[in-house]
């Protein structure tokens, strides 16, 4: 096989001289695949606190206010006798929003895969500063242990939403959880939102800057330019995130208006004039949606680039990819008035927002078609992770196809926040990156561990999954068309949703089923740390400057100097050549073109 | 019950899928499995991926046969609703038809290509017309939705002063709902939260110095004439809330601080929307279930038997009773209407 590189040929050592201790090496470690692992695995607990509430949230709305085992052992005083409250089931759905979409999907998948891959596709030894790749995980982990404390708290945790819209945020007589618990909340993210701005752009450098001898942005990964182009929409959007979350606090407790006019409430006037909650929802939205594409961007970097390696075929439109990637993240930040249709916002604006948002279906048609042919006439390797790339084209076709009928404002007027937009956004960004983050996982686990995963259990863990989170999501389209609205407690008051309740039941039963089959991965992802089989240096034989290290984890990642690149990523199957792909650092061969890509 | 069979059923998924694990496990040992895909893999994934795409079209056949008869495709009890729902079902066709004919290609691609050992793929990197060809569609398909949504769009949303619409305060707090009619002069009194004055019944907070709010009637129930154009002023006291009326297609935030509005013409009255067939059909429907937990709504206090109204839900989390912070609408006849609205009390009578 002459076209893996043998590291060993150069024993200099250069960079193999630091004397560890298991503080430096696991705890606070500079090194950013360690940093990948610390985020990875801390992502995960986050994940599985945050699947068990939807589950827990799940069953209630199947069997309204019943005693329930589950809710007395995990919810303890929260749930007497079992019975849980309207307001603990707005606090489970509020802080599983939030964990999901920020600490699992934003930091989970992106401060895992941007950290594992950024040095070890473009050819560096580490991250531009390793310094502050280790204090944004510390801010993140922080962040992640006030969120988790917030549960604890007397009064319960934030319940407004994970959208926190004020004034429901601002006034603790308004809801139990906006006391202590939004408190704690608003810290936890603006501590969060500290790390993800530090994290990218450490990455935003770093790919600009670290990139080995001829590895021009053109013959990136679409890995890298999918984390690099989130960089960049998380630095143009979180500031203003924070600013609206400093701004409430402001109100909250400091007495001033930004976001309040006009309260009456427990019988007394409050003291707010002339600020509005809408405004929130503007700084709200102007991260919030680009949020969903820093979630899913990066899952599509990792898809297409386990698609071309389990297809032993070049991505198709590689160019298209980027233009595509670039289009999605300029659309994004121009299209958060979608979430406001109906906010009381001009409806003038409702056009222009009507407009801006339909146009990103094109670059995402695009990117679905290009998947598509990418398969088309491959020699698919049907690893757990190619599995779960399928999975995410598939999710990702069928929840962004009502996405037209979201964004259009005149549809939007009478779907909005019904459960209908609950089916669309858990397809196309929730499953859809959660998709991409496991096959993002089983992909670069030998990578990481240095171990392989079982792919018998990756084989169930996917196919039970993707039964399930059809199940749970697609039904939901149809209780949402009937006009049921979302973050409803119990749907008992209105005799007009009774003919829903069989269809929640068969939800709830498929997200239980999903749920259980997530331990099937945990046990295969914590048992293949130790016991898996040892890992070669490239077993998924890819074309990518990763597999060129060795597999034990060095500092500095290459023994010998870093290879040098010589094509883009994608030559698979390459007419010309003996072996089914030809690694980046291989230099061209006599009178061998590079493809004009 | 129910929650106790639930754990006893999770407990025995729990439990197989443990098993499952062992098997697998026992059945690694001693051998040099690689944990990379080999061709019998390949296989039984490819086969796989044919019954997922069979499973995908399958609930989606479901879900139109048993929850498909959507009353809010069919029923509309607005004027400007049926555009609506004729957007929706274009919007739903051009869906219906994308999604199975991607859904198709992805999985019977991955089924004919899945790999075997010796075969070579295809190097195909690029082809400009394929990328042009699958731009240019999404664009003219979309280009006719977004023309037709936005002129629907503008058209909702652009209340017409000229046909003289009713004007109706719709006003929101936790956790209920309260409408005020502006009376013969069809304008509202001004109002403020600071002027809410609870010993004397204004709970409103309407100017009691305005002489416009001198004929103002405040209800907690709604009433429309039908073929009436109305248009809701909403305002909410203390959070967001969102007065969504999906039988009228109509939904407005209520924003604590500012005044939102939304107009619409009822077209369809109560008693004609109850005798429609396929309402019928849904009210039968519904009082079947109800019948079968009986002892479980009577304690809860509501009427065993249903029977259809048109509803104002609040559909922006609210606190802690979002979920039941609704109002009854009733469309009757322009005679029904006046009648009723005759024997409310203005609001200098309510007052104290």
């Amino acid at each position: 096989m002459s076209a893996t590189i043998d590291t060993h040929d150069h024993e200099d050592h250069e960079v193999h001289h630091h004397k560890q201790t298991f503080i430096t090496k696991y705890i606070f470690s500079l090194d950013h695949k360690m940093i990948a692992k610390q985020y990875l695995i801390t992502g995960t607990f986050m994940g599985i606190i945050g699947i068990l509430m939807s589950i827990m949230f799940r069953m209630q709305i199947a069997w309204p206010s019943e005693p329930n085992v589950l809710f007395e052992a995990l919810l303890g005083k929260w749930a007497p006798d079992g019975v849980m409250s309207a307001d603990v089931y707005l606090a489970l759905v509020t802080i599983h929003g939030t964990i999901m979409v920020f600490f699992v999907l934003t930091a989970g998948l992106s401060g895992t895969f941007s950290n594992l891959l950024i040095p070890l596709q473009i050819g560096a030894r580490d991250m531009a500063s390793g310094f502050l790749n280790m204090v944004s995980y510390w801010l993140f982990f922080i962040s992640c242990v006030i969120m988790v404390s917030s549960l604890f708290v007397e009064a319960g945790p934030a319940a407004a939403g994970w959208t926190i819209y004020p004034p429901l945020s601002a006034l603790p007589m308004a809801s139990g959880g906006s006391g202590l618990g939004m408190t704690l909340w608003l810290v936890s993210m603006a501590i969060f939102i500290a790390s993800s701005l530090i994290g990218a752009l450490n990455y935003i450098v770093t790919v600009i800057n670290m990139r080995t001898k001829g590895m021009s942005m053109t013959r990136l990964p679409l890995t890298i330019w999918a984390f690099f182009v989130t960089a960049v929409i998380g630095v143009v959007s979180f500031p203003v995130l924070l600013s609206a979350a400093l701004l409430l606090i402001m109100d909250r407790s400091f007495g001033t208006s930004f976001f309040l006019s006009d309260i009456f409430i427990q019988g007394e006037v409050l003291h707010y004039q002339g600020g509005s909650p809408v405004l929130f929802e503007h700084l709200f939205w102007f991260l919030g949606h680009p949020e969903v594409y820093i979630v899913i961007l990066p899952a599509m970097g990792l898809v297409s680039e386990i698609m071309a390696s389990n297809s032993r075929k070049p991505i198709f439109g590689y160019r298209a990819m980027i233009a595509s990637i670039l289009a999605i993240a300029f659309l994004s930040t121009i299209v958060w008035g979608h979430h406001m249709f109906v906010s009381g916002m001009n409806p003038f604006l409702g056009s222009v927002f009507t407009f801006t948002t339909l146009l990103i279906a094109i670059p995402s048609a695009v990117k679905a078609f290009n998947w598509i042919t990418t398969i088309w006439k491959g020699n698919l390797q049907m690893n757990p992770a190619m599995l779960f790339s399928i999975g995410f084209v598939s999710t990702f076709i069928t929840g962004g196809l009502t996405g037209i009928i979201l964004g259009d404002s005149a549809l939007d007027i009478n779907v909005h926040d019904t459960y209908f937009v609950i089916a669309h956004f858990h397809l196309v960004m929730g499953i859809s990156a959660l998709y991409g983050m496991f096959a993002g996982i089983y992909h670069w686990y030998p990578k990481m561990f240095g171990r392989m995963m079982n792919k018998n259990l990756g084989y169930i863990h996917f196919w039970i999954t993707a039964v399930c989170a059809y199940g749970v999501f697609f039904p939901m389209h149809f209780i949402g068309m009937a006009g049921l609205p979302r973050r409803y407690y119990s749907n008992s008051s209105f005799p007009l949703f009774d003919d829903l309740t069989n269809t929640n039941v068969v939800i709830t039963m498929f997200a239980i089923i999903g749920g259980i089959a997530q331990i099937i991965y945990l046990y295969n992802f914590f048992v293949s740390i130790f016991y898996g089989k040892k890992a070669e240096q490239n077993p998924w034989r890819s074309t990518t400057l990763e597999w060129t290290t060795p597999v034990e984890h060095i500092h500095g990642n290459w023994a010998g100097p870093i290879p040098h690149v010589y094509r883009w990523p994608y030559d698979y199957s390459k007419p010309g050549h003996d072996v089914d792909f030809v690694p980046q650092n291989i230099p061209l061969m006599e009178g061998e073109e590079e493809l004009q890509h | 019950m129910t929650a106790l069979f639930t754990i006893i059923i999770v407990l025995f998924v729990a439990v197989a899928i443990w098993q499952m694990v062992k098997i697998f496990d026992i059945a690694q040992v001693g051998t040099t499995q690689t944990q990379v895909a080999d061709d019998k893999d390949n296989k039984i994934n490819g086969y796989l991926m044919i019954a997922f795409l069979i499973f995908v079209y399958v609930i989606t056949i479901l879900c139109f046969w048993f929850i498909g008869d959507l009353p809010l495709l069919s029923n509309a009890a607005s004027e400007h609703g049926s555009k609506v729902d004729n957007l929706m079902i274009i919007s739903l066709v051009v869906i219906f038809i994308v999604q199975t004919i991607t859904q198709f290609l992805l999985h019977y691609f991955a089924f004919k290509y899945k790999g075997e050992k010796g075969k070579k793929a295809f190097f195909y990197a690029d082809n400009n017309t394929l990328e042009f060809i699958w731009t240019i569609i999404p664009v003219i398909v979309l280009a006719g939705l977004i023309i037709y949504g936005l002129f629907t769009w503008n058209d909702i949303m652009n209340i017409d002063e000229d046909e003289d619409p009713m004007v109706i305060e719709l006003y929101a707090q936790q956790f209920n709902w309260k409408a005020r009619y502006s009376g013969a002069d069809n304008v509202l009194g001004k109002a403020n939260v600071r002027l809410i004055d609870i010993d004397r019944a204004n709970i409103l907070g309407v100017d009691e110095e305005d002489p416009n709010a001198q004929d103002d009637i405040i209800v907690s129930e709604l009433h429309l004439p039908v073929g009436k154009p109305v248009v809701f002023k909403m305002r909410s006291q203390d959070v967001l809330h969102s007065a969504y009326m999906p039988h009228f297609r109509a939904q407005m935030n209520c924003v604590p601080g500012m005044v939102t509005q939304f107009g619409f013409t009822p077209s369809v009255t109560t008693a004609d929307m109850r005798e429609r067939p396929e309402m019928i059909d849904k009210v039968k429907n519904i009082n079947e279930l109800r019948s079968e937990r009986a002892a479980e709504i009577e304690e809860s206090g509501q009427e065993l038997i249903y029977e259809f109204d048109y509803l104002l839900l609040c559909n922006k989390i609210c606190g802690t009773s979002h979920y039941n912070m609704q109002m009854k609408i009733i469309v009757e006849t322009q005679e029904e209407f006046d009648a009723w609205l005759k024997e409310q009390t203005t609001f200098p009578n309510s007052l104290n």
